[in-house]
């Protein structure tokens, strides 16, 4: 972990919000410039998305002389996760605690990530061994911080709370909130619908509530999942999208937090 | 497990027992367990919710009841009844935290003893069918509630999923662990599928579509149907309302209420 320069986990008590599939759409924006080296680690043992939302499902890892080496995307884009030691898409991965503590331990000790400028770990949801452990194996080293993911309704928001109580708790400084599935518009007549209503002011107003910074929105927009169950990045096969603009300006936030962290600790 | 033999276990009374899985969050696994509850509540059956997600409980919110506490008895805890006619009964975590958002930041064995105890401890009385909702993924919560259920039948457990690949994936997961596990599966519901624009009635397949029945044909395990994303039922679980009483002519209704027919069906005495 010596040779990384930034660490970003993603988080949200909630699950199917969209964690994976912002991790995903961060690790493309980050490795958009070439001259970034971009790891991503997914730390969703019994549930593990990225491999196929990075087009990388069937892959297995390699073992070289310094350990486990990440399956690439492109050159500067590797990725680890339990997806790749699996042998079958039916294999469950039916572990309690210390086993799932053990793996996410290699995860970070054995891998070979190299030099890296950016880790973006993806987290399972809650607040429980998975995430005790990261923030445990990790908390000797510098973490940026953490971005939170969240949908609009205050069912969703409730178990955000409680992850934003738990950053605080392990002194886990909060980069930002993301708001996710915020809206769709209709293709056909362009007007839009809250498909998950912000009953209790969306994420807009519990950031204000718990004084912690407010990232952006994402629109619902069909060709998200689509992209991801294709494995491809919705960044550059749909550029037009709103949806596109808004992970832009939330990845440019992110970038200009871990660069003025940077030049603060310097 | 064969302590209880001599004296009365609190899940005696108890004539069927309903697991809500999913390998993946944010499907609607508390969804459809709180519709389900009201749609058998609505056919004349006593219901209990057993809500074992512990970092993340949504069923209190979602039945109303998020202010209420659990009591002590002489059999253990009496869980929150949602109505006055005491025909929805619910046990959450929801309910013993100070404040609503503490997290609780429990590794595996602290969820393990508390699930153990919902299960043996809470005093449902008679009831047609509890519930269960749990909590993302393959993992704890998951082999301590089996086990601890093991003794308890008839036991089977529903499926929820999303239409898209990479939920599907996820809920593959979850069938193997049931598999191994020997929990019958009644049947897959896909949620979140399409949605009808209010203003122009068009069809968006948001998060693609298919993809449940797909794997329940390929598992070959019961397809229980499709619910379509509703703006009207995710604001009746905001606001806490009885969607089932409510939006009979809402598009998710026909859906929900099929399904707790064939639940219904499935259990009659003379399949069962």
């Amino acid at each position: 972990m010596k040779g990384v320069k930034h660490k970003i986990l993603v988080l949200s008590g909630k699950g199917g919000v969209g964690k994976s599939t912002f991790s995903a759409q961060l690790a493309h924006g980050l490795a958009a410039d070439d001259t970034k080296q971009v790891a991503l680690l997914d730390i969703d043992i019994c549930g593990p998305s990225i491999p196929k939302m990075m087009g990388l499902e069937g892959e297995q890892v390699h073992q070289s002389g310094s350990g486990w080496s990440p399956v690439y995307v492109e050159e500067n884009l590797g990725v680890m996760s339990v997806g790749f030691l699996l042998s079958s898409p039916d294999d469950a991965v039916i572990w309690r605690g210390p086993k799932k503590n053990g793996l996410i331990k290699q995860f970070l000790r054995d891998v070979d990530w190299g030099e890296v400028d950016y880790l973006i770990v993806d987290t399972p949801p809650g607040t429980s061994d998975e995430h005790l452990s990261i923030m445990q194996y990790l908390g000797a080293t510098h973490i940026d911080g953490a971005v939170i993911i969240t949908t609009p309704q205050e069912v969703a928001l409730q178990d955000v709370r409680k992850e934003i109580n738990f950053c605080h708790k392990v002194k886990l400084p909060v980069i930002g909130v993301v708001e996710n599935m915020s809206g769709f518009i209709c293709p056909k007549c362009k007007n839009e619908s809250e498909i998950f209503p912000p009953t209790t002011g969306g994420a807009e107003m519990m950031c204000k509530n718990l004084n912690v910074s407010f990232l952006g929105k994402v629109p619902l927009d069909p060709q998200i999942g689509k992209s991801c169950d294709n494995g491809q990045s919705f960044l550059s096969e749909v550029p037009e999208s709103p949806a596109t603009s808004s992970y832009k300006n939330i990845i440019q936030r992110i970038q200009d937090y871990c660069g003025l962290h940077q030049s603060q600790e310097k | 497990m064969e302590e209880t033999a001599g004296e009365k276990s609190n899940l005696a009374g108890v004539r069927h027992i309903l697991l809500v899985l999913s390998g993946k969050g944010g499907v609607g696994k508390s969804t459809i367990s709180t519709e389900l509850a009201l749609a058998l509540r609505h056919a004349g059956k006593k219901v209990g919710i057993l809500d074992v997600d512990l970092c993340g409980p949504s069923i209190p919110r979602m039945l109303k009841v998020q202010d209420k506490d659990v009591h002590q008895c002489d059999s253990g805890w009496v869980p929150v009844f949602v109505d006055q006619d005491k025909s929805i009964s619910l046990m959450s975590i929801g309910f013993l935290l100070e404040k609503p958002d503490d997290a609780v930041v429990w590794r595996g064995p602290k969820k393990n003893a508390l699930i153990k105890q919902f299960i043996s401890d809470v005093a449902w009385g008679g009831l047609d069918f509890l519930i269960v909702d749990t909590p993302p993924g393959t993992s704890d919560e998951h082999i301590s509630t089996v086990e601890s259920l093991r003794p308890y039948q008839p036991l089977g457990a529903v499926l929820v999923t999303t239409p898209q690949a990479v939920s599907v994936g996820d809920v593959r997961r979850e069938l193997t662990f049931c598999k191994k596990t020997g929990l019958r599966v009644i049947g897959i519901i896909e949620n979140m599928s399409g949605f009808v624009c209010p203003h122009c009635s068009e069809c968006t397949n948001i998060f693609s579509k298919g993809g449940g029945e797909e794997l329940a044909k390929h598992a070959g395990v019961p397809f229980l149907g499709c619910v379509p994303l509703d703006p009207q039922l995710t604001q009746s679980l905001e606001e806490g309302r009885d969607f089932i009483q409510e939006f009979p002519k809402s598009s998710a209704f026909p859906a929900l209420a099929n399904i707790a027919q064939q639940i219904l069906d499935g259990t009659s005495p003379q399949s069962s």
